[in-house]
């Protein structure tokens, strides 16, 4: 089954040689170039929040605030938070890695709608026009949580303008959601039955539920902000017979699966990779099956646990507290099975890897800090400061990016069908993992000692912790750019990698690096489980030298 | 239980938050640093061309057995987490009837505090330790959030209603007052003190700042309910059937709609803004509403004196229902 290196197979007609003019990128219909359409556009939109946040961290060095305004200061956390998250981090890993792989893991030649793939983009893109737009022209100094009656009458920046970006945004976000269910429904090659999904899948299916569940929520919370905004309609204000507490209710009945949004991709790259370097089945895969779809859905039921000091009542606080700590249950049950994963493998420790093995440590720790902020007396105390902002970064950043670049990394040669300098890349994602904690490690100590969220000025006493905070943000960016530098280069000049560098199960490794536009020549039949590697021939002794280091 | 990163703890409630928190850091860390030793170890056991055997691997029986052990007792120790945490949040919201009470009324960007007995202080908060003491708490604008990292308390802020919280200090000090919810522009400057005195020093305090004089909150309301008109129809108007107010605080009421309601602080205030929303059984709903008449400080004083007539009340007489 699986194909011998072949050094030619760059030159041979593949998706991205195949036409070569700009009409044929922007018009395309094909997944894998809507794939790195994406890429390119989630990297400046990443930049651009990379950078707000660097600005923001420079500020934080002098406790009273010297370098900006407070208001320049709340429209950076603003542009940071709505930019990282909507417009980075939920695209991120599904419309990039999920784009270019779905068709090929379940055997298809495409999406089941190419063309509503390609408007996706093109609505995710007019979306971002608008928080451009909303950016340049003065900005939003609301949070990206949008609270009410600040957001919908006090505030006076650019709430409407940047509000209808995310609204349209969300739609690009259905629009995937759809495209990904029908195609795992309705295009698996012959004998992909539903439990011989790669668990990637598996998470892109249980994530686009939650994109088609959620995302008009978020729409209609919008709208209802606006509305307030625009017209003057008593929705949230209570100076005009509004519930200020409604609006967080709508909000975080989405935004609480929107971090499922960003997690469970992440963890459906993560059994990839364990899987690939340890050359081992899964540990448990219907038990990690059922864990993402128990995730997708437990994850719609707690959204109350942002609200405990809100002044929701007593009651709703227990119930969503119990819950809360039912939905860290599939999430246990994940990091368990990777740990078994590794059990009698045999491991090589090549970057994806490191980056897998830097999720598992970051993931843990911020899931196990998300189990204090569920305990609610904990809760009470750490709401609201650097204990959440750290908890939350751990699992977005710490978790799914470092998750979203090993992914990239793994999956580089078959996108570019180039190798990526091996050694260089696992320095980078050394570098990543220190700068990461030493940037968000003392947010928790500085949390527990009461400092609190989103502020400009704050107490003396807090002055050398953010100062090794801000420390090590320049380490955690060097973290970010070596990789955008070297694979950029590595794109053109990066040694030939073959179909299947890394010897890895999978249908998207059968076939050429790059893929043809058609992705198979011909439509494979599957015959066995996802993870078979008991059964390639290396399992028998043979150790096959797949490249070199 | 003191930890050196911990903050200062200084509240009844403090040291219990903080028993929590390190029962968990302590549960927390085992877990996380006996997941990474296995990893570790697994690493280094089963890294590509190592000896390690690795035959045998574990049966489907015991797979199921495993999955289901790591599944079930992980349950068990977070319902356990969730009683003890969940246990004293229902405290933190379960306010005692004997505590010293005081108003606070959040707006952008500073704290107003009223004390029933008529002192008025910015962004500073004077309280005796020992004391359970009931803030009372509401905001002119957005959403707040009185939060003092000391005591281990936070609570948000809402315009149009109020919400309660208390504590008890149990060492003198100044401690940190920030605003714990994002509020616009100056939200990092809309912070304070809390300042914990000894009882006699805090006598002395009240003493100071004007304790005596007629001046009380309930004074002011008792101004502020003639200067309203609210009198003219309460105080046995002939013309008007409107019900005494007299002793009603904090007692049952029964409604129009067949619900009783406890004429407790919202109540009162939901009376004054939007008496619509609750007419006593037996009244014709004609009371006006006060909403852009009055500020939060005068609903405050209005509500104080409503309450000092309850105590008036039953002085003369003991079996008011
Ligand atoms: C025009 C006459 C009128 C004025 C002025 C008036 N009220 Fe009333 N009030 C009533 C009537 C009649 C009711 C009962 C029916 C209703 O709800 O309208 C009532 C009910 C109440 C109640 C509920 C009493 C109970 O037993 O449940 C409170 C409290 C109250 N008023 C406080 C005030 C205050 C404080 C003011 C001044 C800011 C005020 N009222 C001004 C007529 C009035
Ligand atoms: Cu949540
Ligand atoms: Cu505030």
């Amino acid at each position: 089954m699986t194909l011998p290196p072949d050094p030619k197979s760059i030159s041979t007609v593949n998706y991205l040689n195949e036409e070569k003019t700009v009409a044929s990128w922007f018009f395309t219909h094909d997944h894998k170039r809507i794939a790195l359409l994406y890429l390119a556009s989630i990297t400046f939109f990443f930049l651009l929040g990379g950078v707000a946040a660097m600005l923001m961290r420079i500020e934080l060095i002098h406790p009273r605030g010297e370098l900006f305004t407070s208001t320049t200061y709340n429209k950076l956390f603003t542009l940071h938070g709505v930019i990282m998250v909507w417009f980075f981090l939920i695209p991120s890993i599904p419309n990039v890695l999920g784009n270019f792989l779905i068709p090929m893991m379940i055997g298809a030649r495409d999406m089941a709608f190419p063309r509503l793939n390609l408007i996706s983009w093109y609505v995710f893109m007019l979306g971002g026009l608008f928080a451009v737009f909303a950016i340049l022209v003065g900005g939003v100094d609301t949070g990206w949580t949008f609270y009410t009656p600040y957001s919908s009458t006090y505030s006076n920046s650019w709430v409407i303008a940047m509000a209808v970006g995310i609204f349209i945004n969300g739609f690009s976000s259905i629009f995937t959601g759809l495209n990904f269910i029908v195609t795992v429904h309705k295009l698996r090659a012959p004998g992909m039955t539903w439990f011989r999904l790669p668990l990637f899948v598996w998470t892109l299916y249980s994530t686009s539920l939650i994109f088609v569940l959620a995302t008009p929520v978020l729409a209609i919370t919008l709208t209802l902000v606006a509305l307030e905004r625009g017209f003057g309609i008593g929705i949230f204000d209570p100076r005009i017979g509004g519930d200020p507490l409604l609006f967080q209710h709508l909000f975080w009945f989405y935004s609480h699966p929107a971090v499922y949004i960003m997690v469970l991709p992440a963890m459906g790259v993560i059994s990839e990779l364990i899987a690939a370097f340890a050359r081992n089945r899964v540990f448990g895969y219907n038990f990690v099956v059922y864990a993402s779809l128990g995730i997708a859905f437990l994850g719609f039921l707690v959204w109350g646990h942002h609200m405990f000091v809100s002044g929701q009542s007593v009651y709703a606080g227990m119930i969503f507290s119990l819950l809360s700590f039912f939905v860290a249950i599939p999430s246990a049950i994940k990091v368990f099975n990777w740990t078994a994963t590794l059990y009698k493998g045999s491991i090589t420790f090549d970057t994806p890897l490191l980056y897998a093995l830097g999720f598992i440590a970051l993931f843990t720790i911020g899931g196990m800090t998300g189990l204090m902020l569920a305990s609610l007396a904990v809760d009470v105390h750490v709401t609201a400061t650097y204990f959440v902002v750290a908890h939350f970064h751990y699992i977005m950043v710490g978790g799914a990016v470092m998750a979203y670049l090993g992914g990239i990394h793994y999956w580089f040669p078959k996108i570019t069908g180039r190798m990526y300098p091996e050694t260089l890349a696992r320095w980078a994602a050394i570098i990543l993992f220190i700068g990461f904690n030493l940037t968000f490690f003392p947010m928790f100590i500085l949390g527990y000692m009461g400092m609190p969220r989103r502020y400009h000025v704050y107490p003396e006493e807090f002055q050398m912790l953010n100062f090794i905070s801000t420390i090590g943000t320049p380490v955690l960016g060097i973290g970010y750019l070596l990789p955008l530098i070297y694979l950029g280069w590595a794109s053109f000049f990066g040694r030939l990698a073959g179909p299947n560098p890394w010897n890895a199960t999978g249908l998207e490794w059968q076939t050429p690096s790059p893929p043809p536009k058609e992705n198979f020549a011909e439509i494979p039949v599957v015959t066995t489980e996802p993870y078979a590697y008991h059964l390639l021939p290396e399992a028998a002794g043979i150790h096959q030298e797949t490249h070199d280091r | 239980m003191t930890f050196p990163l911990l903050p200062y703890e200084d509240s009844s409630y403090a040291a219990r938050v903080d028993g929590i928190f390190v029962s968990l850091l302590v549960l927390c860390t085992v877990i996380t640093l006996g997941v990474f030793a296995v990893i570790i170890a697994f690493c280094i056991r089963y890294r590509r061309g190592s000896p390690a055997d690795r035959s045998h691997r574990p049966s489907e029986s015991t797979q199921i057995a495993v999955e289901f052990a790591w599944i079930i007792l992980p349950l068990l120790i977070f319902i356990g987490l969730f009683i003890w945490a969940g246990n004293v949040y229902f405290e933190m919201f379960s306010p005692p009837a004997d505590g010293v009470a005081i108003y606070v009324i959040g707006k952008q960007w500073m704290w107003k505090i009223e004390h029933a007995t008529g002192q008025r202080e910015i962004n500073q908060l004077h309280i005796p330790i020992d004391r359970n003491i009931v803030l009372t708490m509401t905001s002119q604008d957005v959403i707040h959030d009185f939060d003092v990292p000391a005591f281990r308390i936070k609570h948000d802020v809402l315009p149009g209603r109020y919400n309660t919280m208390w504590f008890k200090a149990t060492k003198t000090g100044t401690y940190h007052l920030f605003c714990g919810q994002y509020c616009g522009d100056f939200h990092s400057l809309m912070v304070g003190d809390v300042i914990a005195m000894s009882p006699t020093d805090y006598a002395a305090w009240l003493q100071g700042h004007g304790e005596g004089t007629s001046d009380t909150l309930a004074a002011d309301g008792s101004r502020a309910f003639h200067a309203l008109g609210c009198s003219g129809c309460h105080e046995g108007s002939q013309v008007v059937h409107a019900p005494s107010l007299n002793g009603l605080y904090d007692e049952p009421v029964p409604l129009q709609s067949g619900q009783v309601v406890r004429a407790d602080d919202t109540f009162l205030r939901d009376m004054i803004l939007q008496p619509a929303k609750n007419v006593p059984a037996g009244y014709q709903p004609i009371m006006p509403s006060y909403q852009g008449l009055v500020t939060e400080e005068q609903i405050v004083s209005l509500i104080a004196y409503i309450k000092s007539q309850k105590s008036a009340a039953s002085a003369d007489n003991p079996t008011h229902p």
